[in-house]
């Protein structure tokens, strides 16, 4: 498949994907309204309390990560070719150049975060540094850089969003209809049936749009992936360095799992690289595959 | 009838805009991504007199040489057509890769602090030059495709947007360029 239509392929998916999340809270939300008179009123609560509970990590993401991970801004005199290698590829990709910081960790791993391109930072561990060549970096901070351009924080923050929506959807109505069910009972028996249906779906309506965010996470790493190979037009230094990266594949000290799929490989995988319904990240081996199966631009 | 043909003339206009600004959008960012290629191509010429400066006080004898970069970093600078800028930037390169190839005979240079920052520095230059234009072809296809598809040529030959140039690349991108000083 050629570069170009591996990558529309990539966003496309993810966007049908996002449309299911939306489509799947707008349906229990109409089973609820239809079955119990809510006019809507419980979708409008629980989507506007997600999304202010999502605002402050959305607005402060790139401190928050760097803070957790413990990383420190790297100087340029220390770390002259890290810097090259970003701006390098900034320019490639019309963005301006990130904020760079580096994580004192043997794990080789890599992050980035930041809303929009202006306010974006990647940070990489000594790690990475230690084990990957010129080209080898540049494919990794290729990957880090079009997860900024691609603006992925903002898509996975709408799809906690949505996730979190559901979940206090479905916090609420349970606590009303154990609260409300002797002022209900004797109502008229033909939308109960909908009720139930719509009580049904808002109980595995969390798992579902969980699996749909995993799945998108994973989306996401393909789409950066293949943009990576369109940024350097040489595919083959990310999979050597993703090949680096599971050969000294070792637990990151300082992440935690709620950052996982911001990496550029799951920084708590150990043993066995099993790609399943619920991994944030593709498995490397299938990665690799998509990565050496482009052909051409 | 009248209300037809106002309605027709309206929506023609509207495309027209639409296309036009389209059209004023990709060769604005053909611009700046040129301006991308002319920072770094300064960053290099700046970098240019000190590596002589350094690199003469080892290999003296190498006196050709010296002038010939200095000839080439005043070309790369003093502007001109995308062309003339991009073929001179070329054997610029070229040529300071010879010179850190005749620097590898003298053990006193390459053990030299000053030297090994000019070098990566260098080096991260012309990398980021080759980012730079891989950027600058890409707006430049983008932005010449659009003047030559049907319907948007028509309002560039009238607004005279004509085809950007594009930066050249060296003919053997990967192998060093022979270049003889004898």
């Amino acid at each position: 498949m050629s570069l170009s239509s591996q990558i529309r392929q990539n966003v496309i998916i993810s966007l049908i994907l996002i449309f299911f999340m939306f489509l799947l809270i707008v349906g229990v939300g109409y089973f609820l309204d239809v079955g119990g008179e809510f006019h809507g009123v419980i979708t409008t609560i629980s989507l506007g309390m997600a999304i202010f509970f999502s605002l402050g990590s959305y607005l402060y993401s790139d401190k928050i990560a760097l803070s957790i991970t413990g990383a420190r801004e790297a100087s340029y005199e220390e770390f002259r070719y890290l810097h090259n290698a970003t701006e390098g590829v900034a320019i490639a990709a019309g963005i301006p150049k990130p904020r760079v910081y580096v994580i004192d960790d043997l794990s080789p791993n890599a992050f980035a975060t930041g809303r929009d391109p202006k306010r974006s930072a990647i940070a990489v561990t000594t790690g990475l540094l230690k084990i990957l060549d010129r080209q080898e970096l540049e494919g990794v901070i290729a990957h880090e850089i079009s997860h900024i351009r691609n603006y992925d924080i903002l898509l996975a923050t709408i799809a906690a969003v949505l996730v979190g929506a559901v979940v206090i959807m479905r916090d609420i109505v349970l606590r009303m209809s154990f609260r409300g069910s002797s002022r209900r009972r004797g109502k008229g028996g033909g939308n109960a049936v909908v009720l139930i249906v719509g009580l049904i779906l808002l109980i595995l309506a969390p798992i579902f749009m969980t699996l749909i965010r995993l799945a998108i996470s994973r989306q996401r790493e393909f789409l950066a992936d293949s943009t990576s190979a369109l940024l350097t037009r040489y595919p083959e230094g990310l999979v050597q360095a993703l090949e680096k990266l599971e050969e000294h594949k070792q637990p990151m000290r300082s992440s935690t799992e709620a950052m996982a799929h911001m990496f550029i490989v799951n920084p708590f995988s150990k043993g066995i690289d099993l790609e399943g319904l619920f991994s944030t990240h593709p498995s490397i081996a299938s990665r690799i595959l998509r990565l050496r199966s482009i052909r051409g631009l | 009838m009248f209300g037809y043909l106002l309605f027709f003339v309206l929506g023609v206009l509207l495309i027209g805009v639409f296309l036009y600004n389209r059209l004023v959008v990709l060769r604005v960012r053909v611009d700046n991504s040129w301006r991308q290629i002319d920072v770094q191509l300064k960053r290099r010429a700046d970098m240019i007199p000190n590596l002589v400066e350094v690199v003469k006080g080892y290999a003296t004898h190498e006196r050709e040489l010296f002038a010939k970069v200095t000839e080439l970093r005043a070309k790369t600078t003093s502007g001109g057509s995308v062309k003339e800028v991009s073929d001179a930037s070329n054997v610029l390169s070229g040529v300071l890769k010879s010179l850190f190839a005749v620097a590898e005979a003298y053990p006193d240079l390459k053990a030299n602090q000053n030297f090994l920052m000019l070098q990566e520095e260098l080096s991260g230059t012309e990398s980021k030059i080759a980012f730079a234009r891989q950027f600058y072809n890409d707006t430049v296809m983008n932005y010449n495709t659009t003047t030559h598809v049907f319907p948007t040529n028509l309002v560039a030959s009238i607004f005279g947007y004509k085809a950007a140039e594009f930066f050249s690349i060296p003919e053997e991108e990967k192998e060093v360029p022979r270049v003889s000083f004898s």
